[in-house]
């Protein structure tokens, strides 16, 4: 901003006579800091006008008005800017974090109550409301089961329509496909849901279940599946164009023919963008619910058949336990949410270490 | 081994632009042609018309014939990848494959076509390694990443990628462009070295080393921007660098043209 006033003068700033400014001591910021919340406490608590974390807002909007009078009186008027749009953007910063870490503290103080390990060995099969122990054995088997199907069918199914549209597609065709893989990319999971209640559960399964239709982890896998294929699909297309046309034209001209360019170059190339945005799906799909209710419904007992009869998962678990009356419930619930997250974590942290080895550089 | 390629009413095509015309052109055997001409005069689609990698662009087409030792390579019944496995090619900007090692960068041509045997391609690696100069610089590191070594050994490594598959022509876009001298140099003793067994084809927009590398030259030039490219002249180097028949041609290099 400064440089577009200075242009729009008539004549150029004076050269400053020496290339030394006079600068503020390291403790100013800080004392600063200290000044404007002692300040802020004073006019909160001597109005009674709130609590803490108005005190913590003031002394913020303090501590800038501060750190610029300040700079701005030592410094000069561009190191005060610079001073603070720096302090501005830190707190930008720590707004933006501080909604994450107070769900991680929330789920690790509340969550370690049960995380024991009758949770992770017993299922809610016969556990009344008076009952402290039960487990989530079930969900756990459940939610690794469909997410597991889910990925099965998505990753081969997304990563190849990826390759469709970026190395194959010309014309209507291919940027119809990216059209509907837009589109699916904000169907709501509960829509996912109903059609694979109304496809598999009602019109398909009746057949291998002698007429009946059955609820199944199957399906719900597959409502998963509607979910994660356009999240993969977008991902993967955004990193294969990432791959630079040298590196193909480079594997052309030894010829190589195309579908192994892709397939021992191209993908390679893109292998840990592709696993980020896999893990992005696949977390998305774990913490779904809706879906797994309506055509999983859930369930307390153990089935470890993911093609027959209700399963659960661990986000219905928690909403389940969430709502349930007994007193013992939200302990459990809170113990499935960590869990569930801790998994997603690990899934993660795997996966890129994985995609890692696998790559020589960068 | 190496073969002479014959062009003839050669133009090529970006969908509806008319990039080169008529070009015919003969490069004998084992024999070092610079193709020479200002910015934006074709000499790159020719180049890339003679493997067959001009039509990798989308709406890139080709008319006219190419003859490699009298068999047409835009025959209809013509393999693309057989045409470019006996025409090599080396890039402007080294493009090692990032995720692959040295040493599998070298047979990466190899490799992908099908050779599996690690004696051969050990074998193959080494001997192209050592016929691009490069192989004293990483005989000791052939695991490490091809995309960690400078940019002159990363242009080197492609050229060994390019010869270890056995190509009868070799062809070479501005392979120096990107290059500081030293490297330059090291590029084009080894094309010297080289043109024992491969016919090269090799564009550049530095007169000295057309001047220095090739035995026969081909001055490319446009009338103006939006026209196709066309040859202009085509003669033994010495005589296009010292009495070139066209007056064209004396401008660009005399450098009051272009």
């Amino acid at each position: 901003m400064t440089t577009t006033v200075t242009s729009h003068r008539s004549r150029p700033p004076a050269q400053p006579a020496s290339l030394r400014a006079r600068r503020l001591p390291w403790y100013a910021a800080p004392a600063i800091a200290v000044a404007a919340l002692a300040l802020s406490a004073v006019i909160v608590y001597g109005a009674g006008i709130g609590g803490p974390v108005l005190v913590v807002v003031l002394g913020a909007v303090l501590y800038l008005v501060g750190l610029f009078a300040a700079a701005n009186a030592v410094e000069g008027r561009r190191s005060a800017r610079n001073r603070t749009w720096s302090a501005l953007i830190h707190s930008a910063f720590v707004l933006a974090v501080l909604p994450l870490v107070s769900v991680v503290w929330t789920l690790v103080s509340k969550g370690t109550e049960r995380l024991d390990a009758n949770f992770f060995q017993t299922s809610m099969n016969n556990i009344g409301a008076r009952d402290a122990n039960g487990g989530a054995y079930h969900a756990i088997v459940g939610t690794l089961e469909q997410v597991g199907i889910a990925t099965l069918i998505t990753v081969p199914l997304g990563v190849l329509c990826a390759i469709y549209i970026v190395e194959y597609g010309r014309g209507k065709f291919a940027f119809a496909i990216r059209f509907f893989v837009d589109v699916m990319t904000g169907i709501p999971s509960i829509v996912s849901g109903l059609f694979v209640l109304a496809f598999w559960v009602l019109i398909v399964s009746p057949w291998f279940n002698d007429g009946r239709p059955s609820f199944s982890g199957f399906a719900a896998a597959l409502a998963l599946s509607v979910l994660m294929l356009p999240t993969i699909v977008r991902s993967t297309e955004e990193m294969l164009r990432l791959v630079p046309a040298p590196l193909r034209e480079g594997a052309y001209a030894l010829g190589v023919p195309k579908w192994k360019t892709i397939l021992r170059v191209v993908l390679p190339t893109a292998l840990p963008g592709i696993v980020t945005g896999v893990m992005l799906a696949i977390a998305r799909a774990a913490g779904e619910t809706a879906p797994v209710l309506l055509v999983a419904g859930g369930g307390a007992a153990i089935n470890t058949n993911p093609f027959e009869n209700n399963q659960s998962s661990l986000s219905l678990f928690v909403y389940q336990q969430a709502g349930d009356a007994s007193k013992y419930a939200p302990a459990r619930a809170w113990t499935a949410a960590l869990t569930l997250v801790a998994l997603v974590l690990i899934l993660t942290i795997a996966a890129k270490l994985l995609a890692r080895r696998n790559r020589l550089s960068r | 081994m190496a073969k002479r390629v014959e062009a003839s009413n050669v133009t090529a095509y970006y969908g509806g632009f008319k990039a080169i015309e008529n070009i015919n052109l003969t490069v004998e055997p084992k024999t070092v042609t610079a193709l020479i001409g200002p910015s934006g005069c074709g000499k790159s689609t020719f180049l890339r018309s003679i493997n067959r990698m001009h039509e990798v662009l989308p709406g890139a087409r080709v008319e006219g014939s190419l003859t490699i030792d009298d068999q047409d390579i835009y025959d209809r019944d013509v393999d693309v990848t057989a045409v470019r496995r006996m025409i090599g090619m080396v890039f402007q900007r080294p493009n090692p494959f990032p995720t692959m090692s040295i040493f599998e960068n070298v047979v990466a041509g190899l490799k992908l076509n099908g050779v599996r045997r690690k004696s051969i391609l050990d074998e193959a690696a080494e001997k192209a390694l050592r016929s691009a100069n490069l192989w004293d610089e990483v005989k000791d590191r052939l695991g490490k990443p091809g995309a960690g070594l400078s940019g002159g050994q990363q242009q080197r490594l492609c050229i060994a990628r390019t010869i270890a598959v056995e190509p009868q022509v070799v062809l070479m876009d501005e392979p120096c462009s990107a290059l500081d001298p030293i490297s330059t140099l090291a590029i084009e003793d080894l094309m010297f070295q080289l043109k024992d067994k491969f016919t090269i084809i090799i564009v550049t927009h530095n007169m000295q080393q057309a001047a220095r590398v090739s035995d026969r030259t081909a001055f490319f030039s446009i009338e103006k921007t939006g026209d196709p490219g066309r040859l202009i002249e085509y003669d033994n180097t010495q005589k296009i660098f010292s009495n070139p028949s066209v007056k064209k041609t004396e401008d660009y290099i005399t450098g009051r043209f272009g």
